[in-house]
């Protein structure tokens, strides 16, 4: 695949999309105010409560789905790299769980929802991630793609479960994080992407740096090692890369699940099976699914919202489906 | 001459060394060819040489110096490795494949260079696969592919080309193309190590034979020298007649049949 066909079947639809999508996040929502008022805000008109609410819930709401998209979309596209596995996805693997049970019990310990930083659930999404590929043993290259995610599923639910058991015992922690751990972007405000910053730029830079030897790992482990790459570095950087994205996006959003699937296979049927083309197409198309799914969370339930993890479920669980009934999983 | 040399190599898969102590020289600018029976250690050997496998004791020297204590990018630019039945992700076209020849040519901050591009294009009218350059690995016969992985292999542009069995799984039309193609790549001064299973297309092929039982050295040097009915007994435990090829010359074994088994 050259460059211009990288552009024309990839960056060009996944970017109008994205554009398409950033505009409705700004113009619709589940409050009185309508696309029509919001619209005119953008051309610089509009009342002061639609101002607030575009300019003070929307923009931000929407900056933070952006920031959190773009680090699930890439490390699900990076474990799948790592792994070899169409399926592995940060919240199926249970890294995401993983992250939001360590934010969870520090706050039961003492601490608050504002004060705990995003490196808790860069750790909790770290060692998440090591239990699951040890579980899975994913280096043995004959395993079943189903087997890691059936591992991951194993660790999701006593994570879910252990995290439920400290919110019913403790009433405080409960309030401060009840909203956080179903999944939501909306009342987040520009000081949280702040926050996470810094673990998601070093999860950026991180996947850059092993982007290349990513890349000549799915030829093999022996054929990389020719070329001159060294597969078990390269897979450990991806990991921590992997960490500091999803404790970023869980840290900022709550537990996301299948954004990092749904994100990884949509980039691949554009772009097909170039990891550095994947990368670089999942960080249009991260934000979309989760500008989608926010947008959609405000409208199916009106005047309420619905969850955003709730969304993304509704939406990635029959891709999940597509995915294992294709005639063949693809190889990575 | 030679670039290639093992001294008291001991190669190891878990706990059981499949090659003890040997010492081999690869003569440089030829084609030696690896044979012998299942499980007589041809590709452990290959994968030592390729430092894919690490010694378990003594060395793999590449112009003299331990292939251990080499940083791992600076012998890729050195050794080309192509391992037995690679396999390619879905959709990756010829090209794509041999770009990534390229790898230990860059860094970083070295990106793909017009230098790059040459290699490639050199690489693909090398083996021959230059009108295939943009179609799908998947899409392709298997003497195809295997041209194409060799290609990768020559965009590398290393003095040494190791290939594990480049020829398992073709007929004989696709056997020859990939052998000639190796010949070829001596013509051009590079050093060629391969692992084969026919014993005839080893003759054709071979400059240097290296006949290995048990992971050690039983006969090696040139096929119309050591090629004889007491090798082919030793190595497949099988009564042959061994007769020059009529237009070669090189030896061709006809198989009369399995061997009285002594003790």
């Amino acid at each position: 695949m050259t460059f211009r066909t990288v552009v024309f079947r990839g960056l060009l639809p996944a970017g109008a999309v994205l554009a398409l999508v950033v505009v409705a996040s700004l113009a619709v929502g589940a409050g009185p105010v309508g696309p029509a008022r919001a619209l005119s805000v953008l051309v610089g008109g509009g009342d002061a409560e639609a101002r607030f609410t575009v300019t003070r819930l929307r923009v931000p709401r929407t900056v933070v789905a952006i920031a959190v998209g773009i680090a699930l979309g890439i490390a699900g596209a990076l474990l799948q790299s790592v792994s070899r596995n169409p399926l592995a996805e940060p919240g199926l693997l249970g890294l995401s769980a993983g992250a939001a049970f360590a934010v969870v019990l520090v706050i039961a310990a003492g601490g608050s929802v504002a004060t705990v930083g995003p490196h808790v659930a860069v750790i909790g999404a770290a060692v998440a991630g090591l239990l699951v590929l040890a579980a899975a043993r994913m280096r043995g290259t004959g395993d079943d793609p189903v087997r890691l995610v059936l591992a991951g599923a194993a660790l999701s639910g006593l994570l879910g479960a252990t995290t439920s058991v400290l919110l019913l015992l403790d009433q405080r922690t409960a309030d401060e994080v009840r909203f956080w751990t179903v999944g939501a972007v909306a009342g987040r405000d520009l000081s949280t992407l702040a926050g996470v910053a810094p673990a998601l730029l070093l999860g950026l830079l991180l996947a850059v740096v092993a982007s290349r030897a990513l890349a000549a790992l799915a030829l093999g482990d022996d054929v990389a090692i020719g070329l001159g790459h060294r597969p078990r570095r390269v897979r450990a950087i991806a990991m921590l890369a992997v960490a500091f994205l999803v404790g970023a996006a869980t840290a900022a959003a709550g537990p996301l699940a299948f954004v990092g699937l749904v994100v990884p296979f949509a980039a691949r049927a554009l772009v097909g099976p170039d990891i550095r083309h994947t990368l670089g197409i999942c960080t249009l198309l991260g934000p979309a699914v989760v500008l989608l799914a926010d947008v959609v969370s405000r409208l199916v339930a009106r005047p309420y919202e619905m969850s955003l993890g709730v969304v993304t479920a509704l939406i990635g669980a029959p891709v999940l489906v597509l995915v294992v009934r294709a005639s063949r999983l693809p190889s990575l | 001459m030679t670039v290639l040399q093992t001294r008291s190599l001991t190669l190891a898969h878990a706990r059981t060394p499949v090659i003890d102590g040997l010492d081999l020289d690869l003569p440089a600018g030829q084609v030696t060819v690896i044979i012998g029976p299942n499980g007589c250690g041809k590709s452990t050997l290959l994968s030592g040489l390729a430092r894919v496998l690490a010694p378990r004791g003594g060395s793999v020297l590449l112009d003299g110096c331990a292939l251990a204590t080499m940083p791992t990018r600076e012998v890729a630019r050195r050794v080309g490795l192509l391992p037995q039945s690679a396999v390619a992700p879905d959709g990756l076209t010829v090209r794509d494949l041999v770009r990534y020849g390229r790898h230990p040519h860059q860094g970083l901050l070295r990106q793909w260079s017009r230098a790059d591009a040459e290699a490639v294009d050199a690489a693909l009218a090398a083996a021959g696969v230059e009108d295939l350059a943009e179609r799908p690995l998947d899409t392709l016969s298997g003497g195809q592919r295997q041209r194409a992985w060799i290609a990768m292999v020559v965009a590398q542009d290393t003095p040494v080309v190791l290939l594990d069995e480049p020829t398992s799984a073709l007929d004989l039309g696709h056997q020859i193309e990939v052998l000639d193609l190796v010949r070829s790549l001596a013509a051009r001064g590079r050093t060629v190590v391969l692992v084969l299973h026919d014993l005839s297309s080893a003759c054709r092929v071979a400059d240097h034979l290296v006949a290995l039982v048990d992971g050690q050295v039983v006969a090696a040097g040139a096929p119309g020298a050591v090629v004889n009915p007491g090798l082919v007994r030793r190595l497949y435990g099988v009564e042959s007649v061994v007769v020059p090829d009529p237009t070669h010359g090189t030896p061709v074994v006809c198989p009369v049949g399995l061997a009285a088994r002594t003790g």
